[in-house]
């Protein structure tokens, strides 16, 4: 019985990774274009992050645009003042993400439920104000402006993933295969297992022995990496980082693309993000009230699918 | 030769005085009941031994070290495991995914992002050992939630006792149950006790489990200690008759 369901695991798998490789082909037949679909992807990237906070460990933070939006600046600032290098540009951003998430997670930590995602969202607009205020590093309410993602240069060849839509789109999927590999293995392992445990019950996995505090700091800023390498791909793939990036309701897009997709399944919130990014694609061309049917979207499946919209297709298909 | 003291400890919730100045010695391979009526402090007596809280005064020594102080994890690495009154297991993982996390944080696996296969196949050993012992092989690959309350209630048992404690404290393992599955968890603490030699200090309210397997038995009432020794003396204590009847202690 478990073989089977792991043959039917691979074959989603296989799906999933196919439907990815294959998106500049069979995107624009159907209307999109291949910009679309790495913006699926970055942002898809950005809830997987979340969700590896929300969905495994069962903590919410409602500031994680503060390090999405700090990974964008970071790389940002690297492209423009430090080196004309797209990879550094990732590296920088990363770690800027990263590092804050690191430090502010200590104070955080021992927070729950209301009160972690109230100080999460404190923190994350601290961040907003301060790139929105400092206008001469950050460009203010315009945004940081001025810089573009490089061609990488491999000494030999180059491949120009700046006018070359699908190139830039490859290596976003490069990309996201690369964290996305780093996320599925942590789950593994017996780090992964905990994870599942202090969601599952916190009471019980701190009288398993499991320093409940020490985890969670470790899940918080790992995801933080995450998201902050996701902002810094969404800085190269709009050659700009914008103040909103960090703002609280963009916290908010992320945890509604967990919660829609499925923040019990590891590839719900791509679902979500793609879900939103589609429909905010569309809609937005016919109304400005977009986000009225997003979140009207939002609700039924809440209301009708609690796991999200994977979560249902999975049932579905088990029964 | 003692495993567990604790020294006059005490409890206060602001004027509430929820323990007050209780001592117990626990020897190795003892089975010690703790009894009471409802609000005589056993819970929170039991706490305060696992770290839950800390005492207002007092102090608790296990293994010959002042662990008074020490927060709960710190407390299992050391040896002391227990269950809650309200059953706590993982409801949305399977029984053997419940025993996996518990027999890998014993091992010191926490942190850890990889396993040999050896770690891995010892794990796997040790799981199905667990699963042995307490009957529930058939259920291993069951949603714990999904569970009668008993088999949750041996789950929880399993998983405590996954950590090789050298003190397993058990908060009124039978309540909630019926006679069958009462029966059954009985007999899996007689079990532990007599062949594995484990320490164990439970709380309970069915007589009959507590005279089938307590070697002492300590009796609190609004917070003191009313009586404490084998259960033929209790039995016939009657301060504690006089408690159990609802009239002031004598």
């Amino acid at each position: 019985m478990s073989d089977q369901y792991d043959a039917r695991k691979l074959l989603a798998l296989a799906c999933i990774w196919a439907a990815l490789l294959l998106a500049p082909y069979w995107m624009p037949p159907l209307g999109g274009y291949t910009a679309l679909g790495t913006r699926v992807l970055v942002l898809g990237l950005a809830a997987m992050s979340l969700n590896f906070l929300l969905g495994f460990t069962g903590v919410l933070s409602f500031g994680h645009a503060a390090y999405f939006g700090l990974g964008a600046y970071g790389a940002g600032l690297s492209l423009k003042f430090l080196a004309a290098s797209s990879p550094l540009a990732l590296l920088m951003g990363m770690l800027l993400g990263g590092v804050a998430g690191a430090l502010l997670g200590t104070l955080i930590v021992r927070r729950r439920g209301v009160y972690f995602a109230m100080v999460t969202i404190a923190f994350g607009q601290v961040f907003y104000y301060i790139a929105f205020q400092w206008s001469s590093l950050t460009g203010g309410d315009d945004g940081l402006r001025g810089f573009s993602r490089q061609p990488l240069d491999f000494g030999l060849f180059k491949i120009d993933i700046l006018s070359n839509a699908d190139y830039f789109y490859y290596f976003v999927l490069f990309c996201f295969a690369l964290i996305v590999a780093i996320m599925s293995f942590i789950l593994r392992s017996p780090f992964g297992r905990t994870m599942l445990a202090i969601r599952e019950n916190e009471r019980r996995a701190r009288f398993l022995g499991i320093a409940i505090e020490r985890h969670i700091w470790i899940v918080f800023t790992l995801s933080c990496f995450f998201i902050g390498f996701a902002g810094a791909l969404y800085a190269l793939l709009n050659n700009f980082a914008d103040p909103r990036g960090l703002h609280y309701s963009q916290s908010g897009d992320f945890v509604m693309m967990a919660v829609m997709g499925g923040m019990r399944s590891f590839w719900g919130p791509l679902l979500g993000a793609a879900v939103f990014v589609v429909l905010q694609d569309y809609l937005s061309s016919v109304t400005v009230n977009w986000m009225s049917f997003v979140g009207l979207l939002f609700v039924l499946v809440v209301l009708f699918f609690p796991r999200g919209l994977l979560g249902m297709v999975r049932r579905k298909l088990a029964s | 030769m003692t495993l567990l003291t604790v020294d006059n400890v005490s409890r206060h919730f602001g004027s509430l005085i929820a323990v007050d100045d209780i001592s117990m010695t626990v020897a190795p391979g003892e089975l010690r009941a703790v009894i009471g009526p409802n609000g005589a402090g056993k819970t929170t007596f039991f706490n305060m031994i696992s770290g839950f809280l800390m005492p207002t005064s007092g102090r608790i020594i296990f293994d010959g070290e002042d662990i008074t102080k020490l927060w709960p994890a710190r407390r299992v690495w050391r040896g002391i495991a227990r269950t809650f009154q309200i059953t706590e297991v993982f409801p949305e993982l399977t029984i053997r995914e419940n025993l996996r996390i518990a027999v890998e944080s014993a091992s010191g696996f926490r942190l850890r992002l990889w396993q040999t296969s050896e770690e891995d196949r010892k794990v796997r050993q040790r799981v199905d050992e667990l699963l042995q012992m307490s009957g529930l092989g058939q259920k291993a690959h069951r949603l714990v939630g999904e569970l009668a309350h008993g088999d949750q209630r041996a789950n929880e048992i399993m998983m405590a006792l996954a950590l090789r404690p050298r003190l397993l404290l058990l908060d009124e393992p039978t309540a909630g149950m019926g006679d069958q599955e009462t029966y059954d968890i009985t007999q899996l603490i007689r079990k532990l006790h007599r062949d594995q030699k484990l320490t164990i200090v439970l709380i309970e309210h069915d007589m009959r489990v507590i005279f089938h397997l307590a070697d002492r038995i300590m009796v609190l009432a609004e917070g003191k200690m009313l009586a404490e020794g084998t259960p033929k003396e209790i039995a016939a204590n009657e301060a504690v008759q006089a408690a159990y009847l609802g009239k002031a202690a004598a």
